[in-house]
């Protein structure tokens, strides 16, 4: 298990270094550049021209690269050119706020999502499937941003129970120790923030929810068909065991191991995926952050950014082997 | 981004199931169904290699689509597609999203002779005061009512109808050509090349796993940028996008068939090797192909609604196209909310439509679904 | 926190919470503000994140409207107007040349740190300007220093522009005398920007020990301007936390000030993204105001009770031709028929708010040096057809840019602008090619390059002066336009060099008549940038300038 561990991380070190090849040599063909972003309609060409030389810019692209290559071997990520900030910083920063808000989505996905595949298995091709799935479905059909908008149109301004943005009310003196709203108030034993910051969560959560919702309904309803027509569970059946303890034991267990997989990897791609979530919830995490990046020609924000995404994932795989062997004895990861 | 990245990322990950058995098998141990060996997802994980770490995920679940054409393909033969019909036949599903689409084809192909009136001409400009939330809703002459510069919301709809089409199966095509057309050659270079062949397909797919882990929104924006904004880009966008899905399709297809019994008879006979690829290899792994295409079409209306959303879309926004006029009717939600509820409806249908029909016929080429 | 001391609440309120977390039920609680009796919070939301707590390292507009309830300059608007009066100088004046100014300033003012406001406070600022080293000297940095003053005391970048600024000395206590070489159109305008204003020497002491982290390829912002604590001026509140992950910076009423004390105690200034977000977090009751109202919310908003007052016109929207890009654009007849082919009317009418202005001349009639007696093009289809047809271009084909994903206080919806325009330009027989570009950079980068033939571009003015206006544009050669032409470039030259107030503006004015006659492009529209409030609330007198003052603000 050391080994295999040992051997992803290794692995790691190619990926990343021909990742920041192809971006460095894609970003160069980007026409625009930071200095009007910066300064709007008020720049002119003698400023865009001395902001490209400050920013080394001008300098021919395996220059820069070198440049780069050099900073990341001293662990530093350069800086933003949108806030001025350590580009490291701006990810300690914003990564929590993600984070959090891509676990309560995959908490809201997994709770609807396999009851309902599962009901949807054992009652097939009926009415109640049709529905789950579809019903699932349009999750993923609608458009992201129109959802948020009839989500907050609901909710927020209609009814009133949910804020329609941020991440805690103003006002709110939340002491912060490690950046997660959440964890936040329970360590510091400020609970009413805690509180505040769990009913922030509810829209944007519930918005982003949509699409794993769909996929683990799915999946989870594939994976119980297959399983209930697998020789032990018949076998089970035909021992006369009964039929709670074969559902619970044999049918739902063997047919969650996918789905678990699926989890894991689906909150790798939240992590990066939770863009336009957050811009319309104003979360102020790192997905709206990585909008207003690209819009500014952050490079070294949105190299750093998929350098970052890239590690996540390898990382998030890793995980998701080692739990599949915890969970299935069958499987030991050399 | 992007609702758009999120959806097709959505659209990947689902569309091929149950992904993660192989994950089991190609670590090592077998699992329950391991004794099938099944060779082409071993080795499509083991070459995914370092990079494929990055996107194993997503990557085992193509292939895993993959492997079952090998299945069907093997055990029924030709007739296996009459089967798949009959039982697509009897699934409300697939009845669902076929009629959706069909009546979707109908109004795209016919829409644009039959508008009363022309989506583009702000025919009724004085009468709609957008600035002050005054807006023209459905009437006698205007089935629809008024969008926000005049124009006839029914028209644009029917016309938009064709746009949308156009953008969903052209940037789809663009990801299945190119797309196959990299899986079939690491494909072939595994069966036909040995040792150098291999390292070819290796080196192709490690690439195709980089591109598979990076933000689809990232890459469709930068797409942009380099290429200035039209409908070409929304559909080069989208469709570059789909290319590493379909190319670990169609691989991974391939190589599963490479170990069916078959192919194994067809080498015996001392048929030669470029010949079995051909006509025995490919022909029968391009179902799953089909499966994944139906899928990316509702992906490509979505993701391109997104782009459209970002100010990617169209670079005239007169020329009706639903995603277009979603975004545009968001600001006067409050005023006029149907004029986003229509193109809204109108993308939600369809793309449930292509949905509902790709899963239908997933399920009906997989004989361990089969009730 | 603090309501939480002993261990047993703790333990019954960790309960109760995860009591309502279980039933799912959301409470009426957490709204902001609602709890501790009155009111003693303000909360408005702007589009985006300030970029530094020291306005003299911004340009932006989100920025100045954080650093302008904390910061004051020598000079100010007066409220709701474009005015220039007295702000930390009561009063100023100049020498005939326009290179000495005095400013007798004001007394009794002290710095939220507790410095004393002096003539050499202000000197102490200007020289700290002027001495600006590295990254300082980039113009992403020091925008405005540049545009009002040029370059510092040792320029490093051979290409920036040469200093002005000359010196600042404090002849008494109270009086402070700044020199420059040139007399210049920007000032005393310039005295009263943002940018401009007065740090206490104390946070400028601290401000030069972090100068400097220039790093070759990077501009980094100093430490003290992106946290609270170090900066420090004399306005109405301080800055007492910027809270980046939540995007809110919080300011506190300054006791000490000088003037009226603000009437609520804490500011709030939070970021929301987009405009279907302000207005809904306002209808929640989320937030106390926004700015940036989309005109077509405007009477939705009034009619449901919320006020949304009208700002003046400052600011002015145009239809750039790049004669360069489209060698038919040199044609004045072109030109021309372009200008009569548009039905400017029709897009105040539908898509300004109330109050939004058609344009005759590249300046809004809020300026001084604005003329009645310009050439005039209204809305002529026919005669437009009739021009191009004399200038032998009957089948003109011509590309026209417009920028997506923004808004601009001067430009509500671009790109239903650009259909409107597009299709009275189509009615004229010209044949539009459109071109989207994203904002940021791409529209901005190409429309400055003078890549577009047609653009929609405008300017908010940054004090009342014309040549803010005029002659950001049309006082030499620039690639945006893409001409030369002597007369226009003198008339607005010209115009500036006059130091008399009175002769500038008569100048001003003819220069307008010069460029109209000339006709570079065309000015469309002056429009009211809206700005809404709660229904409780006593909004500040709203500012041209978009220069509100929050201390005014009070709940009724």
């Amino acid at each position: 298990m050391l080994r295999l561990v040992v051997r992803r991380l290794l692995q790691l070190i190619p990926t990343l270094l021909g990742l920041s090849v192809l971006l460095f040599l894609w970003l160069n063909r980007l026409p625009g550049g930071p200095a009007s972003a910066i300064l709007g309609e008020r720049a002119t060409e003698a400023d865009v021209a001395r902001i490209n030389r400050a920013l080394g810019l001008d300098q021919p692209v395996w220059v820069q690269y070198g440049r780069f290559l050099k900073r990341v071997v001293q662990l530093d990520l350069g800086t933003s050119t949108q806030t001025g900030q350590p580009v490291w910083d701006e990810f300690v920063l914003r990564f929590p706020a993600t984070v959090e808000l891509s676990v309560a989505a995959m908490l809201i996905a997994v709770a609807a999502g396999i009851p309902l595949g599962y009901l949807a298995a054992r009652r097939r091709g009926g009415w109640l499937d049709v529905t789950a799935v579809s019903g699932s479905l349009i999750g993923i059909c609608v458009p992201v941003f129109f959802l948020a908008l009839l989500l907050k149109g609901v909710f927020a301004v209609g009814l009133g129970l949910f804020p329609s943005y941020g991440r805690l009310s103003t006002g709110l003196d939340a002491t912060g120790v490690t950046g997660f709203a959440v964890l936040d108030g329970l360590l510091t034993g400020e609970f009413d923030a805690t509180w505040d910051a769990l009913v922030h969560l509810v829209l944007p959560a519930v918005t982003l929810a949509s699409i794993p919702l769909a996929v683990i309904v799915r999946m989870t309803r594939a994976s119980v068909l297959e399983v209930v027509g697998e020789d032990y569970v018949r076998t089970a059946e035909s021992k006369g065991l009964e039929k709670r303890v074969v559902r619970v034991r044999h049918v739902l267990r063997n047919a969650l191991l996918p789905v678990v997989t699926a989890v894991g990897l689906l909150t790798g791609s939240l992590l990066s995926g939770a863009v336009l979530t957050e811009s319309v919830f104003s979360f102020g995490g790192i997905g709206s952050f990585i909008r207003t990046s690209i819009d500014a020609r952050d490079y070294p924000v949105l190299v750093g950014f998929i350098m970052f995404i890239a590690m996540v994932y390898v990382l998030i795989n890793l995980l998701v082997d080692l739990a599949y062997s915890l969970i299935d004895p069958r499987v030991r990861v050399h | 981004m992007t609702a758009g990245t999120n959806r097709t990322q959505a659209g990947k990950e689902s569309d091929a199931g149950d992904g993660s058995k192989e994950r089991g098998e190609s670590q090592g141990s077998k699992g329950s169904q391991g004794a099938k060996g099944s060779q082409g997802s071993g080795g499509a994980a083991g070459t995914a290699g370092t990079a494929g770490a990055v996107a194993t995920g997503r990557a085992a679940k193509i292939d895993r689509l993959a492997e079952l054409t090998r299945r069907t393909g093997a055990t029924v033969g030709n007739s296996l597609w009459k089967e798949a019909f009959r039982r697509l036949r009897s699934n409300r599903m697939a009845v669902i999203g076929a009629v959706v689409i069909a009546l979707f084809v109908v109004v795209a192909v016919v829409g644009p002779w039959v508008t009363p009136y022309s989506p583009t001409a702000q025919t009724w400009r004085g009468e709609v005061l957008a600035n002050q939330g005054k807006f023209v809703g459905a009437r006698g002459e205007n089935w629809f009512g008024l969008d926000h510069l005049g124009r006839d919301m029914f028209s644009r709809m029917l016309v938009g109808a064709r746009q949308t089409l156009l953008v969903g199966v052209v940037s789809m095509l663009i990801g299945l050509l190119l797309g196959a057309l990299i899986g079939t050659l690491s494909g072939a270079a595994v069966t036909l090349g040995g040792r150098a062949g291999r390292r070819i397909d290796t080196v192709v797919m490690r690439v195709i796993d980089i591109l598979l882990s990076l933000p689809s929104l990232l890459l469709a924006v930068s797409i942009a940028a380099v290429m200035g904004q039209s409908l070409t880009t929304v559909m080069i966008a989208v469709g570059v996008v789909q290319i590493p899905v379909f190319a670990r399709l169609l691989r991974g297809s391939m190589l599963a068939q490479g170990g069916a019994d078959y192919v194994l008879a067809a080498k015996a006979l001392g048929i030669r090797r470029k010949r079995i690829v051909l006509t025995q290899i490919l022909p029968n792994s391009l179902s799953p192909v089909i499966v994944q295409a139906t899928l990316s079409l509702a992906t490509a209306i979505i993701e391109a609604a997104a782009l459209s959303y970002l100010g990617l879309g169209n670079p005239d926004p007169a020329v009706p196209e639903w995603g277009v006029m979603l975004s545009q009717a968001q600001r006067f939600f409050d005023n006029a909310p149907m004029m986003a509820v229509y193109p809204a409806v109108g993308i939600i249908i369809t793309a449930l439509g292509f949905t509902l029909l790709g899963e239908a016929m997933r399920e009906a080429l997989d004989p361990k679904l089969r009730g | 926190m603090r309501m939480f001391r002993s261990r047993t609440t703790r333990a019954v309120t960790a309960a109760v919470a995860v009591g309502l977390i279980a039933t799912g039920c959301a409470s009426e609680r957490g709204k902001d503000g609602d709890k501790g009796g009155a009111k003693d919070t303000f909360v408005f939301a702007g589009a985006g994140d300030p970029g530094s707590l020291d306005p003299a390292l911004a340009s932006d507009g989100e920025t100045f409207r954080v650093t302008r309830q904390a910061f004051e300059a020598l000079l100010e608007h007066e409220p709701g107007g474009t005015k220039l009066v007295g702000g930390l100088a009561e009063k100023w004046s100049s020498n005939p040349a326009g290179t000495v100014w005095t400013f007798n300033l004001r007394k009794n003012v002290t710095f939220h740190d507790g410095e004393k406001f002096n003539a050499a406070a202000v000197c102490a600022n200007y020289d700290h300007w002027f001495n600006w080293k590295g990254t300082y000297q980039s113009s992403a940095v020091s925008y405005y220093w540049q545009a009002i003053m040029g370059g510092f005391a040792k320029n490093e970048d051979p290409e920036a522009p040469k200093a002005n600024y000359k010196s600042c000395t404090a002849k008494d206590e109270n009086t402070a005398v700044i020199e420059v070489d040139r007399p210049s159109a920007n000032l005393p305008g310039g005295f009263s920007l943002q940018a401009l204003a007065i740090h206490s020497p104390k946070a400028l002491k601290e401000y030069e020990k972090q100068a400097a982290s220039g790093k070759g390829d990077a501009i980094t912002y100093p430490k003290y301007s992106q946290e609270a604590g170090t900066v420090a001026g004399t306005g109405p509140y301080k800055i007492t936390k910027w809270n980046k992950g939540n995007k809110e910076v919080t300011l506190t009423r300054f006791d000490g000030y000088w003037g009226d004390k603000a009437k609520v105690k804490n500011l709030v200034f939070r970021t929301i993204d987009t405009e279907e977000g302000r207005r809904q977090a306002l209808q929640a009751g989320d937030i106390d105001g926004y700015d940036l109202v989309s005109p077509a919310d405007v009477k939705t908003l009034k009619g449901q009770g919320y006020q949304v007052p009208t700002r003046d016109v400052f600011n002015l929207l145009y239809l750039g031709m790049t004669q360069e890009k489209n060698p038919a654009l040199k044609k004045p007849q072109v030109r021309q028929a372009i200008a009569y082919a548009m039905d400017r009317e029709n897009i105040v009418k539908t898509q300004l708010p109330e109050g939004g202005k058609l344009a005759t001349q590249f300046m809004p009639d809020t300026v001084a040096g604005w003329s009645d007696k310009v050439t005039k093009y209204s809305f002529d289809t026919d005669k437009a057809k009739q021009l191009l047809k004399a200038a032998g271009e009957s089948s003109l084909k011509v590309e026209f840019c417009y920028p997506t994903e923004v808004t601009r206080p001067y430009m509500p919806a671009p790109q239903d602008i650009f259909e409107l325009i597009k299709a009275d330009l189509e009615k004229a027989g010209i044949t539009v090619v459109p071109k989207p570009l994203k904002w940021s950079p791409d529209y901005l980068d190409a429309t400055e390059a003078g890549a577009c033939a047609l653009h929609m571009l405008g300017w908010t003015g940054d004090f009342n002066d014309g040549y803010n206006f005029i002659g950001t544009w049309f006082a030499e050669y620039d690639k945006q336009w893409g001409f030369k032409d002597p007369a226009v470039f003198a008339a607005v030259t010209d115009a500036s060099k006059q130091v008399d107030p009175a002769k500038r503006v008569a100048s001003y004015k003819k220069a307008n008549e010069t460029i109209m006659a000339y006709l570079p492009g065309v000015p469309i529209s002056s429009s009211p940038p809206a700005i809404a409030f709660g229904k409780n609330v006593n909004p500040p007198k709203v500012s041209p300038l978009t220069q509100e003052n929050f201390a005014e603000v009070s709940f009724t």
